[in-house]
């Protein structure tokens, strides 16, 4: 009885594989019992050769209902190409790019696969598809001399999108020098419809000399076995997706990016400045993850990111390890172009002067002036100087620069008759803050002042100093000796004593 | 004797003494030598190997000396070469045993399969070197036995690497190394005689899978040193080749006990 209902549940999940294929199950379902996921049984109907495209775009989508034999030739390609603007690089490619050729195929598809290697190639190459299932994914079927073609077929079982890269001795200097690219197995349904689909993939690449180092570069195993690379590029070259190359769309579009990362060291952090991933097939898997800002790509690994393009300007891909991005090359742009959405993002509204506290030219003044005091010389005009600068860092952002304060938020220091009231009243207010209702020049005001601890008592003066002696105060002078007796009388927080 | 065949053999011994006064031979010691494959006794060990003296010739044959040869052994000529001894591009860009004299002769002759090189080597007294003679003499440098501890000497080789294949090869004739061999490094792949002793498995990561190494144990491959991927790439191409095979980029060089040696 146990083992008739393990049995039955056995059939029942790989019967659930196939939720979504009416039109499959009648075909299919004889087969079904032996098979393993993802088969659907024999190709049929005439071999169809597969249209592969060069990064970074994507054949079109499969519109297929049955499973066939799908013919892929893939031809490797060495050749020099520009890493950089003027720096010549020796690629081995997967179809004379790097990335490689686009494969797409279907779910269920049986693939023939011929690797060919360009007799005018030094090299022995072959292919490991992660899309295989098989020893080596397919490297030892198809190791090929110069002038040589392997053939080899399998059966795509899985769906997802998948890395494909040579595993020819030595392995990493194959991948650093460009041999990677994907191959999307789309499930038998095909996927919901889209604007645009583009193909992008990161590479680190090890090059003699340094980044932009002009002329012909050659690998360097040394740094690669470092994991200490010169680039990091989407697409192998620098620029590769900027400028007239940028991949475009319009507002209102949607966008899947089929975004792999061949290595061969280093992980990809990949983020799109200023746009959310609506969602994500994070590590290229069935489940989807939603509202993604950064989604982590391994090396040897993919995943399928799509979002709406909402409103319109440039949008720059990055590795978000950034150095990696404005000092590796990692940067592609995604143009966007449409009608602006103020409600979604209005653009700049507001420049102003942010001056942090105590920024930097302001010192010297009140570097002068502990100066002066400290020899017994201060003057005035010293103490107004630095009162200025350090009114500036810290008390203007409220009291507003030229003292007129912010009516009903902030009482004006300027002609202020709180102030000119009672000047020893005044000095507490740093000091110790002021809470609650005041009236200033008729205006009430019902705030919190903190207490400004972090000014010490020569701070202090030369601020009340400054305020005196500005915006038509009364004028007169606050020395270090007052604030520190008032500091020392401890006496009681400036309340709102009313006026 | 019929007249015609009379006058192929006195132009081809007329041939034959031209390739025999080309050949150049240069005596290397030998001795203790630790290659990049592994030569324990048991499969994936590292140890010394022992190389017995020997004579190498200094440059790859040539297509002169090989279309000398194609007259002297019509059998091997592209037309008449047996399938299972060359592959359809076999000499596709000549020498043909009748082409004139010319440009193009010093280059080295590239597009022949395993047997036809060893055919030549035979025909001269010599044959293709083994992997662990070809690899200690392309260890030396203008002034060392062994130089490959020098980033120098590892760089050269990868530079060759680092250049897509020329249309057509250069001239044989590079600068002597200290044994005054030229161009083991930069112009060519070569033959080796157990050119499929060496590798086994296409995919390289494999190596050290036991299954493999019951049938070949000098299959295994390990880089233990790291440096040594510069000639591993070397390894990886023969080891893709079927000995009927021929690359454009891939000619040979013969090897030959030194005199007296009765091996």
């Amino acid at each position: 009885m146990r083992l008739r209902l393990q049995s039955l549940r056995g059939t029942l999940h790989r019967a659930s594989a196939f939720i979504g294929l009416a039109a499959l199950a009648a075909l299919a379902a004889p087969a079904l019992a032996a098979n393993a996921p993802g088969d659907f049984g024999p190709p049929q109907g005439e071999p169809i050769h597969a249209t592969l495209t060069s990064p970074p775009f994507v054949p079109p989508p499969i519109h297929r209902s049955f499973p066939a034999k799908v013919i892929v030739d893939l031809e490797v390609v060495e050749k020099q190409m520009q890493i950089s603007e003027g720096v010549n690089y020796t690629f081995w490619t997967f179809g004379g790019t790097v990335p490689g050729s686009f494969i797409r195929v279907r779910q269920g598809d049986t693939v023939e696969f011929h690797l060919k290697n360009d007799p005018a190639n030094k090299m022995a190459h072959n292919i490991d598809l992660h899309g295989v299932t098989g020893p080596g994914g397919g490297a030892a079927s198809s190791f090929t001399a110069p002038g040589h073609e392997s053939k080899f077929t399998f059966k795509a079982l899985n769906e997802g999108i998948y890395v494909y890269h040579c595993a020819t001795a030595p392995v990493g200097m194959h991948i650093a020098n460009g041999m990677y690219g994907l191959i999307l197995v789309e499930p038998p349904q095909g996927m919901p419809k889209v604007d645009h689909e583009y193909y992008v993939m990161q590479g680190d690449f090890y090059t003699g000399g340094k980044y932009r180092e002009k002329g012909d570069q050659p690998f360097d195993m040394e740094k690669a076995i470092d994991e200490r690379p010169t680039y990091v590029l989407f697409n192998g070259a620098e620029g590769a997706l900027t400028g007239d190359k940028a991949l475009k769309a319009k507002v209102g579009e949607t966008v899947r990016l089929f975004v792999g990362n061949g290595g061969p060291n280093l992980v990809s952090s990949f983020h799109v400045i200023g746009a959310i991933f609506d969602e994500v097939r994070f590590e290229g898997g069935t489940n989807i993850q939603k509202n993604v800002q950064t989604t982590l790509i391994p090396a040897g690994g993919a995943a399928i990111a799509k979002f709406r393009t909402r409103v319109p300007g440039s949008y720059v891909m990055v590795d978000h390890s950034i150095f990696r991005a404005f000092n590796k090359g990692a940067l592609a742009i995604l143009k966007v172009e449409g009608q602006e959405d103020k409600t979604i993002y209005s653009g700049k509204e507001l420049d102003s002067v942010y001056l942090g506290d105590r920024a930097r030219p302001n010192l010297d003044a009140v570097a002068k002036a502990t100066e002066s005091a400290r020899q017994g010389t201060l003057s005035l005009q010293d103490q107004v100087k630095a009162g200025e600068a350090l009114f500036t860092g810290t008390c203007s952002v409220c009291h507003q620069a030229n003292g007129a304060g912010l009516a009903g938020v902030f009482p004006p220091l300027a002609k202020s008759d709180y102030l000119a009231a009672d000047v020893k009243r005044a000095i507490t207010i740093p000091l110790r803050g002021l809470t609650g209702k005041i009236t200033v020049n008729g205006t009430p005001y019902d705030s919190v002042m903190p207490p400004m601890s972090q000014l010490n008592d020569d701070e202090v003066a030369n601020i009340l100093t400054y305020v005196l002696n500005s915006w038509s105060n009364p004028g007169g002078r606050v020395s270090a000796d007052e604030v520190k007796q008032a500091r020392a009388q401890g006496a009681p927080a400036a309340t709102a004593s009313g006026h | 004797m019929p007249r015609a065949t009379a006058r192929t053999l006195a132009i081809a011994l007329a041939a034959t003494c031209v390739a025999a006064a080309a050949a150049d031979y240069a005596r290397l010691p030998g001795g203790e030598f630790a290659s990049v494959l592994p030569q324990g006794a048991t499969p994936g060990s590292s140890a010394v190997a022992r190389i017995a003296p020997f004579e190498l010739r200094t440059t790859p044959v040539t297509r002169a000396e090989f279309r000398a040869f194609l007259v002297l052994h019509p059998d091997w000529r592209r037309a008449q070469a047996p399938g299972v001894f060359a592959d359809a591009a076999y000499l596709a860009d000549g020498p043909a045993a009748d082409d004139p004299p010319g440009a193009g002769d010093a280059r080295p002759v590239t597009e022949v399969s395993w047997f036809a090189a060893q055919a030549f080597c035979e025909s001269e007294g010599g044959r293709l070197p083994t992997w662990l003679e070809w690899e200690s003499a392309a260890a030396a440098d203008a002034t060392r036995a062994d130089a490959r501890a020098d980033p120098a000497w590892r760089q050269r080789i990868l530079s060759w690497y680092a250049q897509p294949a020329a249309a057509t090869p250069a001239d044989v004739g590079g600068a002597p190394d200290v044994h005054g061999v030229r161009d083991l490094h930069g112009l060519v792949w070569e033959w080796v005689d157990d050119f499929n002793a060496l590798f086994v498995a296409g995919d390289s990561r494999t190596q050290g899978d036991p299954d493999t190494l019951r049938f070949c144990g000098a299959g295994a491959i390990s880089l233990a040193d790291r440096d040594n991927y510069a000639v591993l790439m070397r390894v990886a191409l023969l080891s893709s080749l079927q000995a009927r095979d021929t690359l454009r980029s891939l000619g040979f060089r013969c090897a030959r006990p030194l005199p007296g040696d009765p091996r």
